[in-house]
């Protein structure tokens, strides 16, 4: 048989690693033929919904679901009291706490679920929820973390014991009733010391405010118990579906197997949807109760109001350095507000997620890190929006601490990052508290960077510019603001990470057909990263089958291998990896029927693309394709038929990609309007997999970095009421106010990763807040500006030049 | 007070005939009533463009409009615009250009661009961005969503030259 | 969101709309394309028991330019407004206003009238009608009358349009001299920081005429009369800019939102409203 493909031809045919390989989940989106939660629609299906409290601290005197019941359609009223015989009237939270499924004698925060209204459809339900009467006590609200710490006003009374005793908590001891936890990391003294010795000590204090991950599709469920056979189906916007069945089966008391829990499309999730909501109990609950099926949709009010906020982190910072701009010591304290339950998504022994990365990537050998979490009157959640496990802010504080350093130096920004890099010999680098990064090139991506942009032109510019100012010849400033930032994902090995005792492996399991094409099935969920399209070319590029014939499916506990999910850019990392380390075990097994069928040893044939050749003589060979069909049609002695694999994946390491970023932006010092003129973002992801999908998370990552620094925040007034509790308020840039993006690469492969992907869908979003907020800051640097707290609104940077007396 | 209303519209061409009462948000009647489940809901406020139908040649958001006011409408959602075997040039260019990517902003984005390159067949970057400023995306910071629309509007603009 | 329960009606004659006002009071409301009131309802912030859609009501359209003067139907849409160019031409203001409302979708559906009518202090047009010095049409039980738009606007949502009247015009006179409709927001969709709406007419290097409106910096439009007659007179020079500013801020009572504090509102509201004269006056 003569080959008439050339190697390149048959290398381009399989559409692996490293093309830019068109979607295949497009064709449905862009027909209408979607399916998320909200598109499913069973018969008798009922509707359920919340009445939530109007008030952020008060006690529930009574409850009066008389009226609501008489509403037509309306069928259950359901409260605490019918929870509780059931034990679910609280549930268990991703941190260790507790939290309330529907109002317990008190409401927490303002949105808090306070009944379930079940009904035939939506609008009985909506008018139920109207004729609900709750009558309120209200209680002293506490919508300041420092504040909550200083009060005699108990927040959580079932936190506190008999004559006022505070028990531990899931983190260690409190030390006052509204207090969770202190997590430190590093060496407290030792800093300390250094710190009191340095030359240069630069010290700030930052805030970065509550903020949403805001999804464009909140969140909900569809929860249908079929009282015959016993099966609970759960469908929902999950982002990790094993974990919620596992979670389900725990409160409920339905066996693991008799819950079949199904991720559908997903309309975005950055972290949203990580959690347990009490939506998906009641639903649960009410599907029991009733025997039919139960819908919960969030609005998007409920959704800004109640589930998921990110950050709220208030940070104090020490950064020692010598006269030269060496850094010697860090410290950092956080006043962490984590609103009425702690439901942090963080891996369980990381109540304060990775936070201890704020090192960055800088070689910093000595530093210290205590986080205090505090109760207060606002809704719980505190996911990794977009970011894992509160690495956003520990990159945003040390990028902060850096350019204050680097004006307490009177240095330039750029060159004090330069200075203190971890250098590409470093690695594996063990850092002051406490990981191990696994690779990286800072100064390469640097050099690139700063020449891209032309940095020693961009400060020429602003120094004319800065005169022209202090000369009356313009009221528009320029900030240059950079940033370079190690993220730390693939959340990940087993022995640090678990979320409620479930090891954070991952997994995929291969399934080869007679006639050469595949099913491959993950434990994560895509919610718009296209892995339907990547895995396939991971597949692709290790088993030497097309991508276009490799179907890839995640979602469905019933047939998919356990996984912990997708978030925290985790997928690549673990996921990914368990893909390749899977398509691996089908190779060894089709090398061996290819030396059976081309009658050598098994150590004679090698792996060529898309087939096994006889080593020295390439003309012999047998196509992956021959060798599934041999797989299924002959029987090949010691070698059991069929060909398929599963593989469960404990990452060594977490993966460390890296990135530096430079944005250019013009001022208006009289409105305090910004104008994004220019953003060059370079990410190092390790192994490219797909640089179309890259380059489009770079720039959604972008947008959301944007949106966060520029404006977007979750407000509360005095008494606990949401401000911003629509999109009129809740700050999502339209395509008028973004930018176009430049995006450039390096490439520095993770060692330990089987392909050396390092993921990428979030060092946007890490390294691009911190660089917008450098560049507000920075244009005001020349005027005697430190630090100003985001969102930099408009009124915001008006303040800061108002205070600043540019006004005058 | 909330008596059924006898409604009638053609929604993707095929007459629709339903009683129904006049609150029903249009959105539902086309998602739940219908099992037209291309346009979603987002914001519920008019923000976000999730829900993006054409009403009477306008692009219209269907979470802000009542089955009682659509009575009589003729109504194009994504499914009318282009299916598997006639596909809209703007649904090969989205694809093409990485134009989407968890898809739930997707069928209203393309409903929009559809009227957007009605009204104005060859836009600037600067056009197509205000034109579409009434569709929110998450996912793509829409630099490749306005490159999709530049293909499909240079892909039409080929089509009806050669037509000529 | 789901509002409550209500009757829907869609007469076809203004008769037909004036009956059902009177027949239900303060329980039926008016409706154009609905995008402020849908909102509220669906907040369950507005109870509309009777709700009366007038798309079906003849004679609420069109867009007349004539010697005296423009009149504009009050089911006219912003992108109706938009896409006339021969209004464009004459009154090229309502254009460029009209492109900062809201968004492509909302204005197919927004009209002048519910823009204008509704009496939101964040809605464009009513400052924009004061500018310009326009008049509403009212019909009611008791007939027609006219109501100058620098008279309507009483308090948030509060106008001199009675319960059981109905808008159905806006006449403006034809507008001379220069124009600029200046509005600072957060990001389209947004309401206004601060926005002005400057007409200005220059006779060689002096400014004959200038007419000034104000939005969303207090609870209704504010006409400064005072900020127009500080220009008048004048080469809208520094000076003229400063007195016609202070004139201004002498005028608004912004409140705190989520745009900001009172103060940065009036500083905001000052710059604005010198851009817009300037760019006005290079019109003119």
């Amino acid at each position: 048989m003569k080959d008439e493909v050339t190697r390149e031809e048959r290398i381009d045919n399989l559409k692996g690693m490293g093309c830019s390989r068109k979607r295949v989940e497009d064709a449905r989106f862009t027909q209408g033929k979607g399916n998320y939660v909200d598109d499913i629609k069973l018969d008798g299906m009922l509707f359920g919904d919340f009445v939530r409290t109007p008030y952020a601290h008060a006690r529930i005197v009574s409850i009066n679901t008389e009226e609501a019941m008489k509403v037509p359609g309306v069928l259950a009223v359901l409260t605490a009291a019918d929870l509780e015989p059931l034990g679910l009237h609280w549930m268990p939270t991703l941190a260790g706490d507790k939290q309330m499924v529907l109002a317990d004698g008190k409401v927490l925060f303002q949105g808090q679920e306070v009944a379930f209204v079940v009904a035939e459809d939506r609008y009985a339900a909506a008018d139920g929820i109207e004729l609900v009467e709750v009558e309120y006590e209200e209680l002293p609200v506490i919508v300041d973390p420092f504040e909550a710490l200083q009060s005699d006003v108990v927040l959580r009374e079932d936190l506190v014991g008999d004559g006022g005793t505070l028990p531990d908590g899931a983190h260690g001891p409190r030390k006052h009733h509204n207090h969770i936890f202190t997590w430190e990391a590093g060496d407290k003294d030792p800093t300390a010391e250094v710190i009191a010795e340095a030359d240069v000590v630069a010290e700030e204090s930052m805030y970065y405010h509550r903020t949403h991950p805001c999804p464009l599709e909140t969140c909900g469920c569809v929860a249908s118990m079929d009282k015959v056979n016993g099966k609970l189906t759960l469908w929902g916007t999950f982002q990790a579906p094993h974990a919620i069945r596992t979670v389900v089966s725990l409160i409920s008391g339905i066996e693991e197997h008799n819950i079949r829990v199904i991720s559908p499309d997903i309309g975005g999730g950055f972290g949203n949807k990580v959690g347990a909501y009490p939506g998906y109990v009641c639903s649960v609950v009410a599907s029991i109760v009733t025997g039919k099926p139960v819908k919960w949709i969030e609005d998007r009010m409920d959704n800004l109001m109640t589930t998921a906020f990110a950050r709220d982190y208030h940070m104090t910072g020490k950064i020692a350095a010598t006269k030269e701009g060496k850094i010697t010591a860090l410290q950092c304290h956080v006043t962490a507000d984590h609103g009425g339950f702690d439901a942090c998504a963080d891996p369980t022994k990381f109540p304060a997620g990775f936070m201890n990365i704020c090192t960055g990537s800088y070689d910093i050998p000595t530093a210290y890190l205590e986080v205090d979490g505090v109760y207060t009157n606002k809704a719980p959640g505190g996911v990794s929006y977009r970011c894992s496990f509160r690495v956003t802010e520990a990159v945003y504080f040390i990028e902060r601490m850096i350019e204050v350093l680097a004006i307490e130096l009177n240095m330039d920004a750029a060159e004090l990052r330069r200075i203190n890099f971890i250098k590409k010999e470093q690695f594996p680098y063990k850092a002051a508290l406490g990981w191990e990064y696994d690779s990286g090139d800072y100064h390469t991506a640097w050099d690139k960077a700063l020449k891209a942009v032309d940095y020693d032109g961009l400060r020429a510019e602003q120094a004319q510019r800065v005169a022209d100012f202090k000369a009356g010849k313009t009221r528009s400033l320029m900030g240059i603001g950079l940033s370079f930032f190690t993220e730390i994902v693939g959340a990940g090995p087993v022995k640090n990470c678990d979320i409620l005792g479930l090891g954070m492996f991952d997994s995929c399991e291969i399934r080869i057909h007679p006639t050469g094409s595949a099913i491959a099935r993950l434990g994560t969920i895509s919610q718009g990263q296209g892995h339907a399209t990547t895995f396939a070319q991971i597949l692709a590029s290790e088993i030497g089958l097309p991508a276009d014939s490799i179907t890839i499916e995640e979602g469905d506990t019933d047939t998919a291998p356990y996984g912990l999910g997708t978030y925290g850019s985790r997928s690549t990392p673990v996921a990914g990896a368990a893909t390749a380390m899977a398509g691996r075990k089908i190779r060894a097994k089709a090398q061996m029927i290819a030396a059976y069928l081309l009658e050598v040893h098994d150590n004679d044939v090698e792996f060529d693309v898309d087939r096994f050749v006889v080593k020295g003589a390439p003309e012999q060979f047998k196509t992956m394709k021959e060798i599934a069909f041999a797989a299924y049609n002959q029987a090949i002695p010691g070698i059991e038929p069929g060909l398929e694999a599963v593989s469960y994946y404990d990452p060594p390491n977490m993966t460390y990609p890296f990135g530096a970023y430079v944005c250019v932006m013009d001022i208006d010092v009289d409105t305090g309007v910004p104008d994004i003129r220019r953003f060059y973002a370079l990410d190092d992801c390790g192994t490219r997999i797909n640089p179309m999908i890259i380059e489009g998370q770079v720039h959604g990552g972008l947008t959301e970095a944007l949106a966060v620094s520029l404006g977007q925040e979750i407000a509360y007034d005095d008494m606990g009421n949401v401000k911003t509790g629509t999109l009129m308020d809740f700050f999502l840039p339209t395509a008028w106010e973004v930018p176009n993006y430049e995006t450039d690469h390096t490439v520095t492969p993770s060692p330990h990763h089987p392909i050396g992907a390092k993921g990428v869908g979030e060092s946007p979003h890490v390294g691009g807040v911190p660089c917008f907020s450098n560049a507000v800051q920075d244009a005001f640097r020349p005027f005697g500006n430190r630090h100003t707290n985001m969102p930099h609104d408009h009124w915001r940077i008006w303040k800061t030049a108002h205070d600043l007396g540019l006004h005058d | 007070m909330s008596r059924k209303m006898h409604i009638t519209m053609t929604v993707n061409g095929k007459e629709e005939e339903f009683l129904a009462e006049p609150r029903e948000l249009l959105i539902y009647t086309l998602r739940e009533r219908l099992n037209i489940t291309g346009p979603h809901i987002g914001c519920e406020t008019s923000h976000c463009g999730a829900c993006t139908v054409t009403i009477g040649g306008k692009s219209v958001k269907a979470c802000t409009m009542f089955v009682a006011q659509a009575d009589g409408a003729d109504i194009t959602t994504i499914e009318g615009i282009g299916g598997p075997d006639d596909l809209h040039p703007l649904q090969t260019a989205f694809k093409e250009h990485h134009g989407l990517q968890c898809g739930y902003c997707t069928p209203g984005m393309i409903t929009r661009a559809t009227k957007l390159l009605e009204e104005n067949p060859n836009p600037t970057e600067e056009e197509i961005r205000f034109g579409m400023a009434g569709n929110l995306c998450r996912c793509t910071g829409y630099q490749n969503i306005v490159k999709s629309i530049q293909a499909a509007a240079a892909e039409m603009a080929a089509a009806k030259e050669a037509a000529e | 969101m789901i509002p409550a329960a209500f009757a829907y009606y869609r007469p076809t004659d203004m008769a037909g709309v004036i009956s059902l006002l009177q027949e239900h009071g303060d329980d039926a409301r008016v409706m154009a394309g609905g995008h402020s009131l849908i909102p509220m309802m669906k907040l369950r912030m507005a109870d509309v028991p009777h709700l009366i859609d007038l798309q079906a009501v003849g004679g609420l359209s069109g867009i007349a330019i004539g010697s005296g003067g423009i009149r504009i139907g009050a089911m006219v849409t912003q992108s109706e407004i938009i896409a006339d160019d021969a209004l464009s031409t004459a009154a090229p203001i309502l254009r460029e206003a009209a492109l900062q409302i809201a968004d492509p979708q909302v204005r197919n559906m927004g009209t002048v009238g519910g823009n204008v009518a509704n009496g939101d202090p964040g809605n464009d047009m009513p400052g924009l009608m004061q500018c310009l010095d326009a008049t509403f049409s009212l019909i009611g039980p008791d007939g027609v009358r006219d109501v100058p738009a620098r008279d309507f606007y009483e308090a948030a949502y509060m106008t001199a349009r009675g319960d059981e009247e109905v808008l159905t015009a806006v006449t403006i006179p034809l507008p001379a001299g220069g124009y600029a409709y200046e509005k600072q927001k957060r990001k389209i969709g947004d309401y206004a920081t601060a926005a002005a709406a400057v007409q200005i007419v220059k006779d060689g290097d002096i400014c004959t005429a200038a007419s000034i409106a104000m939005t969303n910096l207090s609870d209704t439009p504010i006409f400064s009369e005072a900020a127009g007659a500080a220009l008048i007179g004048t080469s809208v020079d520094d000076a003229a800019l400063q007195a016609a500013t202070d004139a201004m801020q002498g005028d608004i009572d912004p409140s705190e939102d989520n745009r900001g504090p009172v103060a940065f509102k009036k500083h905001v509201a000052g710059v604005i409203l010198r851009r817009a004269i300037a760019r006005a006056w290079s019109r003119a």
